[in-house]
């Protein structure tokens, strides 16, 4: 049930991708729709009822190993956040420099490649 | 981004002080995440953006020239590419030094010491590492994209790096 | 001993570049003829451990840590092929721009960039995880978008935004995908992962998982429909972006991670390697008509690069020996011919300064060289009999009639044809027609455009030599039947 709710949250952002008019608007919508697949794949990691992944001094490795939920997604998530990150700051400033070139953030405007 | 060119550069009064006095807590909580990122949530990644975020504090509070001055473009660009240097170097030596693979590691940590500042071999030094690259690459992006200047907008050719092919937009199409 | 020298020489292959782009960035920033000079050295040097790895195979583990735990490196034949195939072209792409960017501003950040996209490609190629491939194709492609954006003119920037969204859009996929597919097999090692796959069959959640990836890998491969992106991206690039991106990029983290998860991964039956089958059809069909009516000579290849992959995709969803040989030949042929005649289109430009080909003509008195070496290229890539790309078109299309599929044979003959036809257009069109009087007194290309142009040309006439039985054997056969092995590997 809370899988949907992630899937939501990708669906909206492909919705911003495809219906939106201004080239920051595109990229915000593809950071929402990273954002939801994050959460899926944090979500895919969780045990109900799990400790956080955090060894204890005391702690034996196999106690550890049965309580704690899945560290491997949130080192994937994390790993994935900063790639998203260098993609976010190319694509600002591809948006910055297209307002420079063609004057306009719209992109119906921003046309001038055909065929 | 016009907070160059305001009469006193940054922002409020109440903005400045507060930013003077915070910015030495913030540093140290992010270099705090980093040395600490083997045994407690953090590491290279999280520590490094806390950092960046100290000097992008500086930058918007004080204006753009005060924040330059304290971490320039240049130093920034190089810090950049020596941090990951050092994390490439500290996996060459690890195929030299210990079992012969890359990113083995070679220091060995006895067994009361585990839990401590000192501990888990080589991961301090790579989080060490890991943390200086993305503090300068964050840190780099923002002072770059905002002392972007526009020119013009109106799709002047100036800044232009090639000669344009002059028949490139598909007179024919199909 | 040999053994652990090949063991050593893996991680090597991403950390190298990875460490010469960052020299170049703190050492060359204002200097673009040592980081040039650095670059070149690199790749030469990449060259030559290529070399090495052939006939070897190993497994490589990061930090000593067994299989289930670290990150492994693996290296088997079909790596070991698409090694040899991005160093090699990148390095014949690296000599050539050492002269093309001269004329751009800020060329040092042109090699750093350079050198990412290799580390990012040898990466993907070497990768046992599926992780580690997904940050290894992110970083190239990361490069990959700002190459295209390099010279900050109109059609670059748009280009790039376009290619950038999209790629952004496909990667999301292909994340959602390795996130099911480690839900449902607990591991995220290809070789763990297939041996599970294996026990538990083809069910639905691993179909859907199978889909994204092929959504999202059709993208990075500009199969049809996923193809918006390349015909903007790749003329719009400075050429020896274009070289690389359309000879290797497509190929290097497309079609190869394609086949590594079709085969090795999620062992595909004939239902989902229809899908691929379907795909390269239309890629090949509409590329190769597109192609046919355009004017602007980088535009035709990059619809010619769709429809050329349709063709290796084809030959891939056969799932036979034979069609395997063939899309894996056809693989080394394109990467070859497609960068020469993109290095050709480069020194085109270069000399005239314009790209429509019904102002060109004549081109093969003034610019000798690129002549010639565009000469071989097209004949290589239309299928002429002695060249390299009439044996794999051929070995493709025996390999469609023996496999029953009649029709496709049909259409991949057809397609051939269309193919010869649009670049008998572009030879006299652009090189055997008169020459305008404006291009009476043209410069000759430099040395090293040249250099780089005539070792591509060599290149593709050598390949056609891989089709005799001697040395086809450890190259294509060996590298086909370890992709076919379905199960741990």
């Amino acid at each position: 049930m809370i899988y949907s709710l992630c899937l939501l949250l990708i669906l909206v952002g492909l919705y911003g991708v495809v219906a939106s008019r201004q080239t920051v608007k595109i990229v915000i919508s593809l950071v929402i729709m990273q954002h939801g697949v994050h959460l899926l794949l944090l979500l895919i990691g969780y045990r109900s009822g799990g400790s956080p992944p955090i060894v204890d001094p005391g702690q034996v490795i196999t106690t550890f190993a049965g309580l704690s939920v899945d560290p491997l997604p949130q080192a994937l998530v994390l790993t994935s956040i900063v790639i998203g990150l260098g993609v976010l700051a190319l694509m600002v400033a591809l948006c910055v420099r297209l307002y420079e070139r063609y004057g306009t953030f719209d992109v119906t405007e921003i046309r001038r490649l055909r065929g | 981004m016009n907070t160059l060119d305001k009469r006193q550069p940054g922002m409020s009064m109440i903005v400045r002080t507060v930013t003077r006095w915070l910015k030495g807590p913030i540093l140290l909580f992010g270099i705090y995440l980093v040395m600490y990122g083997h045994i407690t949530p953090g590491g290279g990644f999280g520590g490094g953006v806390i950092i960046a975020c100290a000097f992008i504090l500086i930058m918007l509070a004080l204006g753009g020239q005060s924040g330059l001055g304290v971490f320039s473009k240049g130093a920034a660009s190089r810090l950049d590419s020596v941090g990951l240097l050092i994390f490439l170097g500290v996996g060459w030596l690890g195929t030299y030094w210990a079992s012969g693979y890359f990113y083995a590691n070679f220091i060995d940590t006895p067994q009361e010491a585990w839990f401590t500042l000192f501990s888990g071999g080589t991961m301090p030094v790579m989080n060490v590492a890991l943390g200086l690259k993305v503090a300068s690459a964050l840190f780099l992006v923002f002072a770059v994209l905002t002392g972007l200047k526009i020119a013009g907008g109106d799709g002047s050719e100036e800044s232009r790096a090639w000669p344009a092919p002059t028949d490139s937009d598909g007179s024919e199409t199909l | 001993m040999f053994d652990v020298d090949i063991r050593v020489l893996i991680p090597l292959f991403v950390a190298l570049p990875l460490a010469v782009a960052l020299l170049t960035q703190l050492a060359a920033r204002e200097r673009p003829g040592l980081a040039g000079l650095l670059t070149n050295l690199t790749m030469l040097g990449l060259v030559l451990m290529s070399c090495l790895t052939i006939g070897a195979s190993g497994l490589y583990h990061l930090g000593g840590w067994p299989t289930p735990i670290g990150i492994d490196l693996r290296l088997d034949s079909l790596a070991t092929l698409l090694l040899l195939v991005i160093n090699i072209v990148g390095l014949a792409v690296a000599l050539y721009s050492v002269d093309y960017m001269r004329r751009y501003t800020a060329s040092s950040h042109f090699y750093g960039l350079f050198l990412l996209m290799v580390t990012g490609m040898n990466g993907v190629v070497l990768a046992g995880d599926l992780f580690n491939l997904y940050v290894f194709l992110e970083v190239a492609a990361v490069a990959s978008y700002s190459l295209v954006a390099f010279g900050c003119a109109h059609e670059e920037l748009e280009a790039s935004f376009k290619y950038i969204v999209l790629g952004s859009l496909s990667s999301a996929l292909i994340l959602i995908g390795v996130a099911l597919v480690y839900g449902i097999t607990g591991t995220l090692n290809m070789a763990q992962m297939s041996g599970r796959i294996a026990e538990t069959g083809m069910n639905a959640p691993l179909l859907l998982a199978f889909g994204l990836f092929i959504c999202g890998f059709s993208f990075k491969a500009a199969l049809v429909p996923f193809h918006a992106w390349l015909p903007d991206a790749h003329p719009a690039a400075p050429a020896p972006v274009s070289a690389m991106l359309s000879g290797v990029l497509i190929k290097a983290i497309g079609v190869y991670v394609l086949a590594r998860l079709a085969f090795n991964v999620f062992g595909a039956g004939d239902s989902e390697l229809s899908l691929l089958r379907w795909l390269g059809v239309l890629s090949m069909i509409v590329g190769g008509l597109l192609a046919a009516g355009q004017s602007d000579i980088k535009r035709l290849f990059a619809y010619s690069s769709i429809s050329q992959v349709g063709f290796i995709i084809l030959g891939l969803g056969l799932g036979t020996p034979l069609g395997l040989v063939g899309a894996l030949y056809h693989l080394v042929n394109h990467a070859m011919f497609k960068s020469l005649l993109f290095l050709n289109a480069g020194a085109v430009e270069y000399a005239t300064g314009t790209r429509n080909l019904y102002r060109l003509g004549g081109l093969n008195r003034a610019l000798p060289v690129t002549g010639a070496t565009s000469l071989v290229g097209s004949m290589s890539i239309a299928g002429i009999p002695p060249f390299n790309g009439f044996w794999s078109k051929l070995i493709i299309i025996i390999a469609c009639v023996e496999a029953g599929f009649y029709g496709f044979a049909f259409v991949a003959v057809a397609i051939s044809i269309v193919t010869l036809a649009y670049q008998l257009k572009v030879q006299r069109l652009a090189f055997f027609a008169s020459l305008p009087d404006s291009f009476r007194d043209l410069r000759r290309e430099p040395l090293l455009m040249s250099l780089a142009m005539i070792l591509l040309a060599a290149g593709c006439i050598a390949l056609s030599f891989l089709v005799l039985g001697g040395l086809r054997d450890p190259w294509l056969i060996g590298a086909a039947q370890e992709t076919l092995s379905a199960g741990p590997f």
